[in-house]
């Protein structure tokens, strides 16, 4: 079985027998525990974003130190849009204000809060913002032909510099506490364990919507020519396409998926705060797609799930293990496994 | 019978007033006084017997001057408790305190405490040490009384020390300003305009706005205002090149690993740590010494980050050539390997590193501006590190051979070039100068294992600003970028400044891609 069946069956399976499971009693040896579901939709998510990084790292060649800064902007949305939810919840019990505003003696609703209390705009500023920050930084670096290191250099510098500017609590976004304390989404309860195996099976569908959308892009003509942009871009550049378009499209696509993805973690973990900007997050992303598999796309979500697992158990089991652990992993990886398990897969196949 | 019985009693208790005064020393009748009569004794005391009285002065003003209750007998008590220790005022003699309730401090309130400072630091005008009489005259000039005002004239007169001449003569042109004639205060307030401090721009605010020398004040504390200005001009500036020093420094190393050899090292940072923990650990085992233990860790810390440096390109780097993105995966792999080592060893908490006593303190240029040292010699450092390495690339055999290597590596390698021992080489020399960063970043912050991933963004942003592979753009850019983040703070707080430094480097890399100096001809492509 291939790696990508594998992995398409494996979604659907979990679609279908997670929720199963869980409404089997509490007792039952195959009963699938409500926190266990939400921690599994949370690897989903993750996935999603490695899969985004790998539409652009694996098929057209941009190695993106910045992708974890789309992902928070989702959050970051999503995560307003729960804020607004609480009403006069609060700690503070103000009906319009969250609670971070009323303590730092604010009178009225910044503009950028406005609209947030519906889903619909909500839903649309998930795609919207960082698809806009994507499309303009895309087309700032890519028309000036800012290539290889340098890019990736640049993408860090943007997730950082976002990181500095959400951790000020002048930006109106919480501050280093960020945003949290949900209550609940579209009127159902956070709390509820329907609630959460529903966000889990919304999470596993958008991966699948995600994989399906990838996969036709990456073997459209399109796709093809990524692939020869990647590989000689000056080549094709001569042939006559208009590379720069293309590339700014990719990026812009990627960063939308990574919002998505974003906007279905932060309701399942119950907090957003300006870390998920840091650098690091964004590097280690780079990693899962590279353990996957690059230019796999299912290789991706396989990464992505595997290493996050691990470092769940590590960080519990043996803290000071865990970034031993992930350190030896990326230079092992790239060392010995420059295609990932795919490519581990493929070479034992081919020699069977 | 009112009037006659009352002027009666005042004489009477006139009387006894007096006779109480003839029969005992100041010493006696301190115990009871109330504040102004304490502040007349003492006044007394010092024109007949000025070094006791001098030594009671400081005893009050320290608190330790106490009397006995029944027999207003003054004792100095440091411990005010059964059992402690005291010492007899006039005789000297040690004796022990057997009640507490049976002694009570000699009390002094705000303003008298005001007069016996006042009172020290006019006596403290005669000492012998110049740098004593100084703090005495600053002392006075925080609240300028016309009595101190009067001491200072009357030691102005036999004053040598030319500081001490400037600060007396500023105190008296305040005092002066305040009640002099009116052709005195024209004066003043000329000889104020010249001064930077503080104090004489207080003065000169309060001349009242009706005054005939109104306008002449308002543009002195203009000319003041002014010169200030400049001054904290030429400070934001030292900033700036101190930052900027600490960003060259970070970046230089990674200007030759980047630069020259065109490999991306993630790990640089985590270099710079080890450098500055190289500090910690050498100063832990000469912990008597700072000075020659910062001196020692230099080399030290050029080999251990040199070293680690090398490591890293012989087992991963070498493997890894022409493949610069898995280079910098790679080499950010190792750099959490680095820091989870040094949180093994040395703990997650931060270390303090001592500064020397050479390097602490400042240097006073004048009223308006003074340079902390430990900045300049960073400064002074960078520069050095700077050149040094200039004059190895430029000048020596192995600078050559590195040269030759990143613009052609076959060519250099048909020549005769061993070209992975000279990688190796330019790749610990790199490694190297990030721990003598590291030792230099050590007397300015926290020397923690999250040190090296604060730096290492800003050392990439240096070096593409400056241009890939030139070493005098590494220099233009670090300095640049901390003078305009400096320039930027005041108005902008430092987070946003440095946000807005970040996005100007982004921005700019759009318009050249190569930096402020970029390399031409066929070296550049690629």
């Amino acid at each position: 079985m291939s790696m990508n069946k594998f992995v398409v069956v494996g979604l659907i399976a979990a679609l279908v027998f997670v929720p199963l499971l869980n409404m089997l009693p509490e007792t039952h040896a195959l009963h699938v525990p409500t926190y266990a579901v939400s921690l599994m939709g949370k690897y989903l998510a993750l996935a999603m974003l490695a899969v985004a990084v790998d539409l652009v790292w694996g098929y057209l060649g941009i190695l993106t130190l910045g992708h974890g800064a789309f992902f928070a902007l989702g959050g970051y949305a999503m995560g307003m849009y729960l804020m607004r939810q609480i009403g006069d919840r609060g700690v503070y019990g103000d009906p319009l204000l969250p609670d971070f505003m009323v303590f730092l003696d604010w009178s009225e609703l910044p503009w950028f809060w406005l609209g947030f209390d519906q889903f619909w705009f909500a839903a649309l500023m998930v795609i919207l913002v960082p698809g806009v920050v994507a499309f303009v930084f895309g087309l700032l670096a890519f028309r000036s032909r800012v290539t290889g290191v340098y890019l990736s250099i640049i993408t860090q510098a943007l997730t950082y510099a976002l990181m500095l500017a959400f951790y000020r609590n002048e930006m109106g976004f919480g501050g280093n506490n960020g945003l949290t304390d949900f209550k609940d989404i579209l009127g159902f309860s956070l709390q509820s364990p329907d609630t959460k195996v529903a966000l889990f099976m919304a999470t596993v569908v958008a991966l699948l919507l995600t994989l399906w959308m990838c996969h036709s892009v990456v073997q459209s003509r399109a796709g093809r020519l990524c692939v020869a942009i990647r590989d000689a871009e000056a080549r094709s550049r001569f042939a006559g396409y208009r590379v720069e378009h293309i590339k700014l499209w990719v990026f812009t696509l990627s960063a939308a998926i990574a919002g998505v993805a974003g906007a279905l973690y932060v309701p399942q973990v119950g907090i957003i705060n300006p870390n998920e900007f840091s650098p690091i997050n964004s590097i280690e992303v780079v990693i899962w797609v590279a353990i996957g598999g690059r230019a796999t796309l299912f290789g991706a979500v396989v990464g992505a799930v595997a290493i996050n697992y691990a470092k769940s158990y590590l960080t519990v089991e043996f803290p000071e293990i865990w970034l031993f652990a992930l350190g030896s992993l990326f230079v092992l990886v790239t060392l010995f496994l420059p295609k990932g398990i795919a490519g581990f897969l493929k070479r034992k196949e081919a020699l069977a | 019978m009112s009037n006659w019985t009352s002027s009666l009693i005042g004489l009477l208790v006139g009387l006894l007033t007096a006779l109480q005064v003839g029969a005992s020393t100041p010493a006696d009748q301190l115990a009871n006084a109330s504040f102004s009569e304490k502040q007349t004794l003492i006044q007394t005391w010092i024109e007949s017997d000025s070094s006791t009285a001098l030594s009671v002065v400081q005893l009050l003003l320290d608190g330790r001057l106490y009397y006995e209750k029944n027999t207003n007998r003054l004792v100095l008590i440091d411990t005010h408790k059964t059992g402690q220790p005291l010492t007899d005022f006039a005789t000297g003699q040690a004796g022990t305190i057997e009640k507490k309730r049976a002694y009570k401090r000699v009390s002094v309130n705000n303003t008298l405490r005001t007069f016996l400072r006042d009172t020290l630091a006019a006596a403290q005008l005669s000492d012998a040490d110049p740098a004593v009489r100084l703090s005495s005259v600053q002392q006075m000039l925080g609240d300028l009384t016309p009595e101190n005002a009067d001491q200072i004239a009357k030691f102005r007169a036999q004053e040598t020390d030319t500081d001490v001449v400037d600060l007396m003569d500023l105190a008296l042109a305040i005092d002066r300003l305040d009640r002099g004639t009116p052709a005195e205060q024209a004066q003043a307030i000329a000889r104020l305009a010249d001064s930077l401090t503080v104090e004489a721009m207080n003065a000169l605010r309060a001349v009242p706005a009706n005054s005939p020398l109104a306008s002449q004040a308002r543009s002195g504390i203009q000319s003041i205002e002014h010169r200030r200005n400049r001054y904290k001009a030429v400070e934001t500036l030292y900033f700036g090149l101190s930052l900027g020093s600490v960003l060259v420094l970070a970046g230089i190393g990674l200007a030759i690993t980047f630069g020259v050899m065109g490999v991306i090292n993630m790990a640089h940072g985590e270099l710079i740590m080890l450098g500055a923990y190289t500090t910690f650990v050498i100063q832990q085992i000469l912990p008597s010494q700072p000075g020659m233990a910062l001196l020692i860790s230099l080399p030290c810390a050029f080999m251990v980050s040199g070293l680690v440096g090398i490591g890293i390109q012989r087992g991963v780097i070498r493997f890894l050539t022409g493949r610069p993105l898995e280079t910098l995966l790679a080499t950010f792999g190792i750099s959490l390997i680095l820091q989870q080592a040094v949180r093994s060893i040395f703990s997650p908490l931060n270390r303090s590193v001592v500064t020397p006593e050479w390097m602490a303190g400042s240097w006073e240029i004048n009223a308006a501006l003074s340079l902390t040292l430990n900045r300049l010699y960073v400064i002074g450092f960078c520069l050095v590190v700077f050149f040094v390495l200039l004059t190895l690339l430029k000048r020596s055999s192995l600078g050559l051979q590195v040269r030759a290597v990143s613009q052609n590596r076959q060519m250099a390698q048909a020549m005769g070039v061993r070209s992975g021992w000279v990688d190796a080489l330019t790749f610990g020399l790199g490694s190297g100068v990030a721990g003598l960063a590291g030792v230099a970043l050590s007397q300015l912050t926290n020397v923690g294992p999250n040190m090296g991933q604060a730096y290492i963004i800003d050392s990439f942003m240096v070096v593409v600003f400056g241009g890939v592979g030139n070493l005098w753009g590494t220099l233009v850019a670090g300095l640049s970028l901390g003078i305009a983040n400096k320039l930027l703070e005041p108005w902008a707080g430092a987070v946003l400044a440095k946000i807005l430094v970040l996005v100007f480097i982004v921005l700019f890399i759009q318009k050249n891609p190569r930096g402020l100096f970029p390399q031409r001809g066929r070296a550049a492509e690629g």
